[in-house]
């Protein structure tokens, strides 16, 4: 194409790229460890607390489900398949380090520490977030997809203001990926350069709606190309690359290196939640295809191939688990004592004049109910 | 105590000088938005912060209102007091999700571990000619969002007193600056004691006998002139300026209704739904006996804003309000 110049004009500014996308790329394949030559170079300890983590998930999992077969919660989104993204984003942390969980990660705050009771109070229904998010350093479970995003950029920028080396990860769905919040969290992260690791777990359906529907990317890490950040694709089964893959990624944050978006490739084995029935919209084959990529057998396989792992290594693993599971089940058996005086208590630092009228009305009701 | 100097100044520079003095007494009040650094905000509200405070302390953002808000959360829970600015009345619609899901409720939702305290600056209203999505009128919306405080000055001095107690608050505040007030001019020292209005107090503009016009921001000066213009018509007309619709002093606003016996609620905003329904029910229901007329709202119309060239017809005037007030001539048998 010829462009012709008017005499006097001045000429097109030059305009080049701000950044060579080449390097933010991800692989196109999601990167594995277990079962390659790279796993030999991850200690043993790693790899048996890794195992343990699984083990102790998955039981946490299913005790959960079961509860809420029991009515004992009113809703729980399993992660059965994922726990190697929710164990390895536990693990990576620092205790000075914030996570940033959605409704679906209550097994990474319980694999951060957090009393199982305690993390379970919101899907139980008796308040919505049972424990103190400053000392544990875990925000509440976000149930509005992706709104958590700015709040881990928000607090790591200021974090780096204040010049404390504290990292937020914040974990989101491929369905949370369409949100608006996915994309200002990403640009903010990436114009402030805040310590920020992002982590999607793809697991497949957004409750049904298949990944194919939700995106036309090559991949939800490849978005991070666009925001001027890296992106890291990883077998979202595989715990030993997703430990590999976030921790480089926190130190990455940690050192001024700014935020990376990684997508782990995973599988949701329950339905959304138990109120989802997914043979709607999935194959039994699919499924079945998935339960030999889980995550607990690749690092079975892995440990017991090399001779890392015997019979009374699992079943300590096994009996640690099944303990948790049996004071979880006791514990959560006991009602909960609520004072619905509480509802007025944290809505304002001190109540409005309108509260506290409102206040003496339920206290009025509910000294008749006692005087029945 | 040392006189101080008395001059006048406008709304903006006094929004300007709380932000100041506030970034100045505390090293933990963050200002942000789009245009509030280099440029010191379409308005020049925040003229001069960055430069004073650094743009650590006053940021220019992405243009991305949730963005915006959401990162302000993150930094509330860090122990940061982050003032947010949403240019343009409308255009704080985007972080609804923000406000409504998360600021307004993280309080409620962590029992207090996690307060916020953030103020989100909305300039609003129209009367400045705006085209499309810059005159709208959204206070009903965050007056229905319970964990939000929402406060709107009507003076230079309030502008100053209430934004320094919204920074200062613990918990969210919705800071709606009516924007055609912005270059009102009063004679202010931000040095005068009182300089701080605690939030939740309406206070009496004009004292009179007849009747009570309740109202806020941009409408607080086109009642006083009704007031006047109302003397020719032999009415005493007392103005009450509410500054708070969150919390709401019923209080102030019931002692003036019962001295007066009538009352009309006064808002640009659209009636239907509006903040007038609920300020009106509240009055019923705590001054009955005392009224002799049914309270009566002057509103803005049930209308998207209109274009300029047609808002003077929407907005609530001095004659609008002066019809109110003879309807409330009211006879029972009529």
């Amino acid at each position: 194409m010829t462009v012709q110049e008017l005499p006097g004009a001045t000429a097109y500014p030059a305009w080049k790229l701000r950044t060579d996308p080449a390097p933010l790329l991800p692989d196109p394949e999601p990167y594995r460890v277990l079962g390659t030559d790279a796993a030999d170079a991850i200690g043993q300890e790693l790899l048996l607390r890794l195992y343990d983590g699984l083990v102790h998930g998955r039981r946490f999992n299913v005790q959960a489900t079961a509860l809420t077969k029991q009515g004992r919660l009113a809703v729980y989104p399993s992660s059965t398949g994922q726990e190697a993204c929710e164990v390895a984003a536990a693990l990576v942390l620092e205790d000075r380090d914030w996570l940033f969980p959605s409704y679906r990660d209550t097994l990474a705050a319980v694999a951060r520490g957090l009393d199982p009771v305690e993390a379970l109070t919101l899907l139980r229904g008796d308040w919505h977030t049972g424990y103190d998010p400053r000392e544990h350093r875990i925000a509440p479970l976000s149930t509005p997809l992706a709104t958590q995003l700015p709040h881990a950029v928000g607090l790591a920028h200021a974090a780096r203001l204040a010049g404390d080396d504290v990292v937020a990860l914040a974990m989101v769905g491929d369905g949370g990926t369409s949100e608006g919040d996915f994309h200002e969290a990403l640009n903010f992260a990436a114009v402030w350069q805040a310590p920020v690791v992002f982590l999607v777990q793809n697991n497949g359906f957004a409750i049904s709606v298949p990944l194919a529907k939700q995106t036309a990317a090559p991949s939800l890490a490849h978005k991070a190309v666009g925001y001027g950040m890296p992106g890291r694709l990883v077998d979202g089964n595989d715990a030993a690359a997703m430990h590999e893959v976030l921790s480089d990624a926190v130190r990455r944050a940690r050192t001024g290196g700014g935020p990376t978006l990684v997508e782990a490739v995973t599988y949701r084995m329950d339905a959304h939640t138990n109120a989802d029935d997914a043979t709607r919209y999935r194959a039994d084959a699919e499924v079945e295809a998935w339960r030999a990529h889980d995550p607990i057998r690749l690092v079975e396989r892995h440990l017991t191939g090399r001779g890392l792992l015997d019979e009374g290594r699992t079943e300590a693993a096994r009996e640690a688990a099944e303990t948790m599971a049996a004071d979880l089940r006791e514990r959560m058996n006991a009602d909960p004592l609520l004072d619905p005086m509480d509802l007025f208590t944290q809505v304002y630092a001190s109540p409005t004049p309108q509260l506290r009228e409102e206040s003496e009305q339920l206290r009025a009701e509910l000294e008749a109910e006692d005087g029945r | 105590m040392t006189t101080v100097a008395v001059k006048p100044a406008t709304m903006a520079q006094a929004l300007q000088r709380a932000m100041r003095d506030a970034m100045a007494a505390d090293p933990t009040v963050h200002v942000m938005g789009e245009d509030v650094g280099t440029l010191g905000g379409v308005f020049r509200v925040t003229d001069g912060l960055a430069e004073e405070f650094g743009e650590d302390r006053c940021t220019d953002t992405p243009l991305a209102e949730a963005g915006i808000l959401g990162a302000a959360v993150g930094m509330a829970m860090y122990g940061l007091r982050p003032v947010v600015e949403m240019q343009f009345d409308a255009f704080a619609y985007p972080a609804f999700e923000q406000l409504v899901s998360h600021v307004s409720r993280m309080r409620n939702r962590t029992r207090g571990a996690l307060p916020m305290p953030i103020v989100v600056r909305v300039p609003y209203g129209g009367g400045i000619g705006g085209v499309e999505h810059h005159s709208d009128s959204s206070e009903a919306y965050y007056m229905a969002t319970p964990g939000l405080h929402v406060v709107t000055p009507s003076t230079v001095a309030d502008a100053y007193g209430l934004l320094r107690a919204a920074i200062a608050s613990d918990d969210p505040v919705v800071f709606l600056e009516p924007k055609r007030l912005y270059w009102s001019k009063a004679e202010w020292s931000p040095d005068a004691p009182a300089a701080v209005e605690p939030i939740g107090r309406a206070v009496v503009r004009r004292r009179g006998t007849s009747a009570t016009l309740l109202t806020y921001g941009p409408s607080v000066s086109v009642c006083l002139e009704a007031a006047e213009a109302a003397r020719e018509e032999g009415w005493d007309l007392e103005v009450v300026d509410l500054r708070s619709l969150v919390p709401f002093d019923d209080e102030t606003v019931c002692a003036s209704v019962r001295r007066t016996g009538r009352a009309v609620v006064v808002h640009e905003s659209a009636g239907f739904g509006g903040p007038g329904g609920e300020i009106a029910a509240r009055v019923t229901e705590r001054c009955f006996h005392h009224l002799e007329a049914p309270v009566l709202r002057v509103a803005g119309f049930d209308i998207p804003y209109p274009p300029p060239m047609l808002e003077r017809h929407h907005l609530p005037g001095v004659d609008r309000v002066l019809d109110a007030v003879a309807r409330l001539q009211w006879e029972a048998t009529s």
